[in-house]
């Protein structure tokens, strides 16, 4: 890995609520936003990465072909791996693997849903319930829920506070205010997460990502390749994978996720230790989702999140800076973030992040979580 | 939505699972044990996770183990779940070792706590087919 790829274009869609919009619309505005920030032309795609399969990322068969043949991508190489919120990160692995092996030049990773707006939902839902799905679905688990059981744990084993998971959706909403595009911008308390309706226990309605109808791409070429083009590249240092579960009921320990796997996977192919990452862009589709992934990538001690979070070290001026565009918290999470995640790390890299930009950072780790906890994907970036 | 009109999702049983929720309906909870290496689990498979043996055998679990963490669910985005809503999405471990997802019934939310001892509750007769066994709060000793 270290280096031999790099991201050439980035784009994230403004949208933010788009009623009767088809996510493919999205993918084309995407695409062409990215493709345009690399100076490439749409004829020399020759690879492409997406997953689309829950309703509003326009669920069909083999969406990543139907994907393709809505832009017109003509891809030699694809990736469908669909791993939930973590995808765009595993695909844009898996495309930083092929491009060095020669398989592909010019890879797109795109992502779009409305999932704000989208009006139709999943008719196979029902059908989910057999295998070991019958063993669980009918139980009633909800996504927020599947979360809630393991910051219950992690409350019952390491006395991790309310207030402290609040601290971090705090902290992604100061990071939106200056985001122009951000689906929330105004300031919150603690007291304003505590105090707003709990969802599933022991989370709270802002302890939840908004919901948006948005999307996001980037490029990825060779280093070579990349020295000619006019953009300034964010290179692939590092990248790992892992799968957890799905059924909950399979989850070994719920105050530990695939992110130790995926983490320890990404440092390794980089060459790096957590004290090498100047900022990170931590999926956040709850704010444990956050405080595990802390734990999980090393950045603190098991059991320690909580305090980790108290001394403020998620801040701009901390010894971690996260999610500087909001996040999916208060900026944007229109289903899998991973795209929009790795956006950001790559507009943080380059000075131009809508949110808080930090003061010359060279690295920066995106990590996605996926499913109910059930699969992780972590990439370190650098300039 | 064009979900609002959709019901609950049912066990979708199959060759293997036919025989726990045929037990289901006669009140006994099954779990598997491999008779190769002794393991016991859940969910039920055609193979041993432990050891990748074919066919575990069927065993009755006793029914009493521990709430290992669960959430109860104010709001559901899924219309059929609604009318549930406050209900106790958890995670029970079985005294045999394994872990099952279920709900908690009949508890004050504020009496949930994790660890706490539970045993299995099949619901009233009348109830959906096939049984789905949840779980009660077991009454302190006194």
């Amino acid at each position: 890995m270290q280096g031999e790829v790099a991201i050439v274009g980035a784009y994230e869609s403004p949208s933010r609520v788009a009623d009767g919009v088809h996510p493919f619309a999205i993918h084309a505005e995407c695409v062409a936003g990215a493709l345009e920030d690399a100076g490439l032309e749409i004829g020399q795609v020759d690879g492409f990465a997406t997953a689309a399969s829950f309703a509003p990322e326009g669920a069909r068969e083999m969406t990543v072909a139907e994907v393709a043949e809505y832009l017109g991508i003509h891809a030699r190489w694809f990736d469908g791996t669909d791993i939930g919120g973590g995808a765009p990160l595993s695909h844009a692995g898996h495309a930083a693997a092929a491009i060095a092996a020669g398989l592909a030049e010019v890879v797109v990773v795109s992502y779009a849903a409305a999932g704000r707006s989208w009006p139709y939902g999943s008719e196979d839902y029902l059908t989910y319930a057999s295998g070991p799905g019958q063993w669980e679905l009918p139980y009633g688990p909800t996504t927020v829920a599947t979360y809630g059981l393991a910051a219950q744990r992690h409350m019952h084993e390491f006395g991790t506070t309310p207030e402290q998971l609040a601290k971090i959706a705090v902290q992604c909403r100061a990071n939106a205010a200056g985001n122009e595009h951000a689906r929330f911008r105004d300031p919150i308390t603690v007291d304003d997460v505590l105090s707003s309706p709990m969802i599933a226990s022991p989370l709270h309605r802002l302890d939840c990502c908004v919901v948006t109808d948005s999307g996001a791409a980037f490029v990825l070429v060779s280093r070579r390749r990349a020295e000619h083009l006019a953009s300034r590249p964010v290179y692939v240092l590092g990248f790992g994978e892992a799968l957890g579960q799905v059924s909950m009921s399979q989850m070994s320990r719920f105050t530990e996720t695939a992110g130790i796997d995926s983490g320890r996977r990404a440092f390794a192919t980089a060459g790096m230790m957590p004290p090498d990452i100047d900022c990170a862009q931590l999926y956040d589709s709850f704010t444990i989702t956050v405080l595990l992934a802390l734990e999980d990538l090393g950045f603190c001690a098991r059991g320690e999140g909580g305090g980790f979070v108290d001394a403020g070290s998620l801040a701009p001026d901390g010894v971690l800076p996260i999610n500087t565009d909001g996040g999916g918290l208060s900026s944007n999470h229109p289903g899998r973030r991973g795209a929009i995640a790795t956006v950001e790390a790559v507009r943080q890299l380059q000075g131009r992040s809508p949110g808080v930009q930090l003061k010359d950072p060279r690295t920066c780790l995106v990590h996605g979580v996926g499913g109910s906890l059930s699969a992780t994907a972590t990439m370190v970036l650098g300039t | 939505m064009s979900t609002a009109t959709r019901p609950k999702p049912v066990p979708l049983t199959d060759g293997l699972s036919r025989e726990y929720w045929d037990a289901a309906r006669d009140g006994t909870l099954l779990i598997q044990r491999c008779a190769a290496c002794g393991a016991h689990q859940f969910y039920p498979r055609r193979h041993c996770t432990t050891c990748f043996a074919p066919d575990p055998d069927w065993v009755a679990a006793s029914g009493r183990g521990t709430l290992h963490t669960f959430s109860v669910v104010y709001r559901s985005a899924n219309p059929e779940f609604a009318d549930d809503c406050p209900y106790v999405f958890a995670i029970v471990e079985l005294e045999e070792g394994v872990r099952m997802a279920t709900r908690i019934v009949l508890a004050d939310p504020d009496e949930l706590a994790c660890d706490a001892p539970v045993r299995v509750k099949w619901p009233d007769g009348t109830a959906a087919d096939p049984p789905l066994p949840m779980f009660v709060l077991e009454e302190p000793e006194t």
